[in-house]
């Protein structure tokens, strides 16, 4: 039985290391033995075999900003969902009540977001008078 | 432990709080849906709502004690911050309803963001436990970052709501980093625990508590713009919307004292000696840096946020009285400074015009000439911003030097007398500006008052010198719940 | 049963708080600056859990979540004022938003 924490976290340092040495290992061997070939096709990013258009290094529109800000709010919410998942049957009707409410809260501000507009991905497709510019 | 259903003896003493949070909730849902409205209809429901939460204040006042298990206390220092607060929130939105109508702004997000932000303040005032202050202090700063910005296609607004919130979660982190060292030393995060761990046999070691302490106090300073983690507060009042830098002045500054005295004053109170050096030398900076920097400026706002950082001085020299006179004269000037400065910033609300063009000193020449009431309004103001008697300005400075002298900080309270020698410059300035030039093009442009902005005035300036005639209602009450603290 | 000492845990996260702190006060785009801070909030959520499982309670761990949440919440308004701010102005540089003075 390993006591001390080196003893115990050893065998985590050896696999670490078998790890990297393999990588090293497979990428030296491909380089000594395999053939070389450079011109302008072979070095075009792969894009599953589609003739890359454009820079990689494009800008996105700023809506998926809005999508990824809502969803770190939303995502992270849920993480009052797990531990009240986990002890649900003992709280019985209390944490039912409780987590009803949280729910309703999370789900106004959902209404909040959807009615506003932030959800649509054809933004000006539609004709969203109620987002105004205060 | 058994978990049970809230009692409604816990709920009643929260009820402030639910109050504000399903009013401002129901705001947003109102505003995605209503598509036709007077443009008045928030400002006048969020006065609705504010009364029922002051209503609700006073009557779980009525009844104090502990909630949630303690973690929540309404004592008459709770009640004495949620009533404060609310009441700056009221005079806010008087003040807002001719601005926001200038600068053809969402009513609707606006004021449920004030609601918010409010039921932060208000959950701040009585939290007894570091989770609930966490919780009620990030609830009020988030809700304040955004009001910061809210103009966002201004760019001075944006700068601000930047500025605020990258040194607002600065602080944060810092007070956060304190809570988790006390934990860790003290096992509990609720405050009567620590103050009985760290007078029990088991104190922790006095350095962890003291790092703590040290920690807590760097967030909290940032909060209340505190020397010298007050650099934000100049750029953030200067460029946030006017009547949303009045809010930030009072409202999330008084509630953040709130904090600082309840943390300070009963948990972290065995350490005493410990802290005392640090409140210390905070609070003369405090005073000197705004003071001083007050004198150079000509922007009226950005002179305000300087004026606002010396008065959060004069708050730190009752802190670190550390007795209940302290505490009682802390709690009575921060309604006295919350009354005049709103007042004063309700006036360059009123006089800077659309899209705030006119905010300098030289704007305000000649107001007396043209609106006679509007400059008889502000004089008051600023003379209780001085702290000339009869008005609570007066009383406010003459009680925190009595608990500082009272508990022997003879130096401090003789640097901060000079001080507030000092000061009386830069506001008597604004005085002979208003009384003694002739009309600048602001005040010759300015409309007359609003309804509004009438009542934003004649309340504060009311209130200022009930303040300064019968100070001792008010000192009684703050005094009385100061002791029960404990 | 060996366990990893608790004085690791600190060191760990208070060497964290300080390049949070380092990052915030050195570093000029307003995003490294913005991630500086999440990173000092993560140091204080490892103390946290750490003296909370040190003490045999849940206290710390209940504080790391609501640390997490808050943090959440203040990132989404963080970036949306960040959005505004490069609208305004096309620049992320923390030096070039410095527009008022007196």
């Amino acid at each position: 039985m390993p006591t001390s924490y080196t003893e115990m976290y050893f065998p985590v340092l050896v696999q670490a290391i078998l790890a990297m040495a393999l990588a090293a290992g497979l990428l030296t061997v491909s380089r000594l033995l395999g053939k070389r070939v450079r011109n302008r096709v072979k070095d075009l990013p792969y894009e599953s075999g589609i003739v890359p258009t454009g820079d990689a290094r494009q800008r996105f529109s700023v809506k998926f900003y809005l999508v990824a800000m809502l969803f770190i709010v939303f995502d992270i919410e849920a993480i009052f969902l797990y531990p009240w998942a986990v002890v649900y049957r003992d709280l019985r009707m209390v944490g039912f009540v409780e987590m009803l409410v949280f729910v309703i809260l999370i789900l106004s501000g959902f209404f909040y977001i959807w009615k506003k507009g932030a959800l649509d991905w054809a933004a000006g497709a539609v004709d969203r008078k109620e987002n105004r510019a205060p | 432990m058994p978990i049970s259903f809230p009692t409604t003896l816990d709920l009643g003493r929260f009820l402030p709080e639910i109050l504000l949070t399903v009013f401002g909730t129901l705001f947003m849902v109102l505003d995605a849906v209503l598509q036709k409205r007077s443009k008045n209809l928030f400002g006048h429901l969020t006065l609705l709502a504010l009364a029922a939460a002051l209503g609700a204040s006073l009557y779980a006042g009525s009844e104090p004690g502990p909630a949630f298990g303690g973690m929540l206390v309404v004592d008459g220092f709770a009640t004495f911050f949620r009533v404060l607060v609310l009441g700056v929130g009221m005079l806010i939105v008087l003040s807002s309803y001719r601005f926001l109508a200038r600068e053809n702004a969402e009513t609707g997000e606006y004021h449920a963001l004030l609601l918010f932000s409010l039921a932060g303040q208000c959950l701040m005032a009585s939290a007894n436990d570091l989770i609930m202050v966490f919780i009620g202090l990030e609830i009020s700063s988030i809700a304040s970052y955004v009001l910061a910005g809210y103009l966002r296609d201004d760019k001075r607004a944006n700068e601000a709501a930047l500025k605020y919130f990258l040194l607002g979660s600065f602080a944060t982190a810092f007070f956060l980093y304190g809570v988790a060292i006390l934990y860790g030393s003290t096992g509990t995060v609720k405050l009567d625990q620590i103050h009985a761990v760290l007078t029990g046999p088991n104190a922790p070691f006095p350095v962890f508590v003291t790092l703590a302490a040290a920690l807590m106090l760097v967030g909290l300073g940032f909060k209340v713009s505190a020397a010298p983690f007050q650099v934000w507060a100049p750029d953030v009042y200067q460029g946030a919307p006017t009547p949303v830098a009045a809010f930030l002045s009072a409202a999330p500054k008084a509630a953040a004292f709130a904090v600082f005295l309840r943390i300070f004053t009963t948990a972290l109170e065995p350490i005493g000696t410990a802290w005392e050096p640090l409140a210390w030398g905070s609070a003369l900076a405090s005073m000197t840096i705004g003071n001083f920097a007050a004198l150079l400026q000509s922007n009226i706002k950005r002179m305000l946020a300087y004026s606002s950082i010396a008065h959060a001085g004069y708050v730190l020299v009752a802190l670190t009285a550390r007795s209940d006179t302290g505490t009682s004269a802390a709690m009575f000037y921060l309604a006295a400074y919350a009354l005049m400065n709103l007042g004063a910033f309700a006036v360059v609300t009123h006089l800077s015009g659309k899209g705030e063009r006119y905010l300098t000193l030289d704007d305000f020449a000649g107001l007396a000439q043209k609106q006679p009431f509007t400059a008889a309004m502000l004089t008051i103001f600023l003379l209780s911003l001085i702290g000339v008697p009869l008005t609570g300005g007066f009383f406010g400075k003459f009680y925190i030097f009595k608990a500082a002298l009272d508990s022997h900080l003879v130096w401090l309270a003789v640097l901060g007398l000079l001080n507030s020698a000092v000061a009386a410059y830069y506001y008597l300035r604004v005085l002979v500006m208003m009384y003694m030039h002739d009309p600048s093009q602001a005040v010759q442009e300015a409309e007359p008052l609003s309804h509004g902005l009438q009542l934003a005035l004649v309340l504060p300036a009311l209130g200022t010198l009930f303040l300064g005639i019968f100070p001792n209602w008010v000192l009684e009450f703050a005094g009385h719940s100061a002791a029960l603290m404990k | 049963m060996a366990e990893i000492p608790i004085a690791w845990f600190l060191t760990l996260s208070a060497v964290l708080f300080v390049l949070g702190v380092a990052g915030f006060l050195f570093r000029r785009n307003i995003i490294t600056v913005f991630m500086s801070i999440e990173l000092m909030l993560n140091a204080v959520n490892l103390s946290f859990v750490a003296f909370s499982y040190q003490l045999k309670q849940v206290d710390g761990n209940l504080f790391a979540f609501f640390v997490m949440v808050v943090a959440a919440a203040e990132a989404a308004v963080g970036l949306a004022i960040i959005l505004t701010v490069f609208k305004n102005r096309s620049t992320l540089n923390i030096d070039e938003v410095e527009t008022m003075k007196n």
